[in-house]
């Protein structure tokens, strides 16, 4: 395994270098680009139909996670597309548990009673914490279904009033495509908003759109030129931007980050092992979260 | 390595947000433990009122401290508490929070902050030990009980070369001894500034011993301790600190800073 950085996309732009100090965070790309909607946000273009990034077989995932186990691994996430289209995701969550604390990224929609119930009895039985995070993107229809699809948003409230009941809080997560949840007033708002509609401890995480995928079309591609340069990081700054201690697994291989799994050249290698080091921040995307002080942890 | 003390019985504080009437029956809690050095994980202010009566305490009774994420902001004047939040109204208190508890404090406790190490090294009879405020690798992680594996536990160990880490920054106490590796582990040792969230006024830090068995060399308690809380609250309303503030000091339940709790440990609070 060489130490020299590997650029997370095939520009030709040179970035600054992001040193590794260890897998602090494995995301895990449980059911890749395959969701049961196809929001118009989406940076990786997940939909119904796209299965650039296919499901995970069980056995691969349970390999990654005692990968990530010997390497002292802090935090384990599903995401995709929609984590709960994969056939076994309890069992996957069951495994987790035991050795890990686990989020969960899922729009809710197939949430129903008994797989709440089950991941209720799964947290239980556990010493680590269960986040599930529930994307939304609004307090009304009116904001969320133009980006989700119709009807969504009364589907994900169904969703998570069904996993409040079941003593699991959820994290909503807001892409702020909506102008007012950019500043602390409308975020403030958003959690008085959550009260109301009956989460009474409510919980949030403001995401900031990243220019790619499907938000290409929907609110434009990064402009040209918009890219780090070396010596644009401050000092410390792998402490802060996630992709210096996470790595992540899809069917196909090894990457970065989960923002860029659909870009060229961003997939780093077969195996966990021969992703540990330094990485050249040298996509667009990565302007995002060095500007925003972004970390996809909950 | 160079040269470290070697102790049998010690005393672990952290969080101490101002709050001299907690440490003041810390001080003499410990003494009646019989242990034979005391040692604070810093964040001196913070929370609480009159920041200066809390470090004169710890110079006073030369208690061995180390650079908390608050210390060196204090001690550095910066902007902010570095305390990490992500949550708008919860970094509005801490703002609160930190220019009243700045604006308060000597220049000569500043400059005393301002030095503190960042970590200590100790022997606990045959255990290395490594006291750090958040984690050793940074000063303001949280590294809490239902998010901290075994696994990321081992791999904290083999880095920093020890045997048992000492922090606090989360301000909720737990500790795990790893059974397959006997009197190597982790201690949060709590905080002394504000209850642990569970509706109960007291506070808590940690004793630890070194036993020499075999299969548990080191044993820890969690100690509670009582104190003045309501004296506290008194004159938190006289340095007009919000009543929220003063709201967790008279229930035990945590009314700010709820965002950062995993799951776990948001559930079992009452907010």
């Amino acid at each position: 395994m060489s130490n020299s950085a590997i650029p997370v996309s095939s520009s030709a732009h040179r970035g600054p270098t992001l040193g590794f100090r260890g897998l602090d965070v494995l995301w895990l790309q449980v059911t890749g680009t395959v969701c049961n909607i196809a929001c118009t946000h989406c940076f990786i273009t997940c939909g119904p139909k796209n299965d650039s990034h296919p499901i995970m077989e069980t056995q691969s995932v349970l390999d990654a996670l005692e990968q990530a186990r010997g390497l002292g691994v802090k935090e384990i996430y599903f995401t995709g597309g929609e984590p709960f289209l994969h056939p076994e995701i309890l069992k996957l969550v069951e495994a987790t548990l035991v050795h890990a604390p686990l989020s969960i990224l899922t729009n809710a929609l197939l949430l129903d009673d008994e797989t709440c119930a089950g991941l209720a009895r799964l947290e239980r039985n556990s010493r680590y914490s269960l986040d599930l995070r529930v994307s939304v993107d609004g307090t009304t229809a009116e904001e969320n279904d133009p980006i989700r699809g119709r009807h969504t948003f009364r589907r994900i409230m169904e969703g998570a009033h069904r996993l409040y009941r079941h003593g699991l809080n959820p994290v909503f997560t807001v892409t702020t495509v909506h102008a007012q949840y950019e500043g602390n007033e409308g975020r403030v708002q958003f959690l008085e908003s959550l009260r109301e509609l009956g989460f009474d401890r409510p919980r949030v995480k403001f995401i900031p759109p990243f220019h790619i995928g499907r938000e290409e079309e929907r609110g434009g591609a990064y402009p040209p030129g918009f890219q780090l340069s070396p010596g644009d990081l401050f000092e410390g700054e792998e402490q802060y931007l996630q992709c210096g201690s996470c790595r992540t697994v899809t069917a196909k291989g090894v990457y970065p980050c989960p923002i860029l799994i659909e870009e060229d050249g961003a997939r780093m290698a077969s195996e966990i092992h021969d992703t540990l080091v330094p990485i050249e921040l040298n996509h667009p995307a990565c302007t995002t979260c060095h500007a925003e002080g972004f970390s996809c942890r909950t | 390595m160079p040269d470290v003390s070697d102790y049998e019985r010690i005393g672990v504080f952290g969080g101490v947000y101002s709050n001299h009437h907690a440490l003041r029956t810390v001080l003499a809690d410990a003494a009646s433990q019989g242990v034979e050095k005391l040692f604070c994980l810093g964040d001196i202010g913070g929370f609480g009122p009159h920041p200066d009566r809390s470090a004169e305490l710890l110079r006073q009774h030369e208690i061995s401290t180390i650079q908390g994420n608050y210390d060196d902001s204090v001690g550095n004047a910066l902007d902010d508490c570095q305390c990490g939040y992500t949550d708008p109204r919860d970094n509005a208190f801490a703002q609160i929070s930190y220019d009243y508890t700045l604006s308060n404090t000597d220049p000569q406790h500043r400059a005393w902050m301002r030095d503190l190490p960042m970590h200590l090294r100790l022997r606990l009879g045959g255990q290395d030990v490594l006291l750090a405020h958040g984690s050793p690798r940074q000063v303001n992680e949280f590294l809490w009980e239902s998010t901290t594996p075994d696994s990321f536990i081992e791999r904290l160990l083999g880095e920093h070369q020890t045997d048992l880490l000492l922090l606090t920054h989360t301000g909720l106490h737990w500790n795990r001894l790893l059974p397959q590796a006997p009197g190597r582990g982790l201690v949060n040792v709590g905080a002394i500034g504000r209850p642990a969230n569970d509706g109960d006024t007291a506070v808590w830090y940690s004793v630890l011993t070194w036993t020499g068995d075999v299969g548990a060399p080191v044993s820890v308690e969690a100690r509670r301790v009582e104190y003045d809380h309501e004296t506290l609250a008194s004159e938190m309303r006289a340095e007009r600190l919000p009543d929220e503030f003063v709201e967790t000091i008279l229930t035990g339940w945590w009314t700010t800073c709820l965002e950062i709790l995993p799951a776990k440990e948001r559930a079992r609070g009452q907010l």
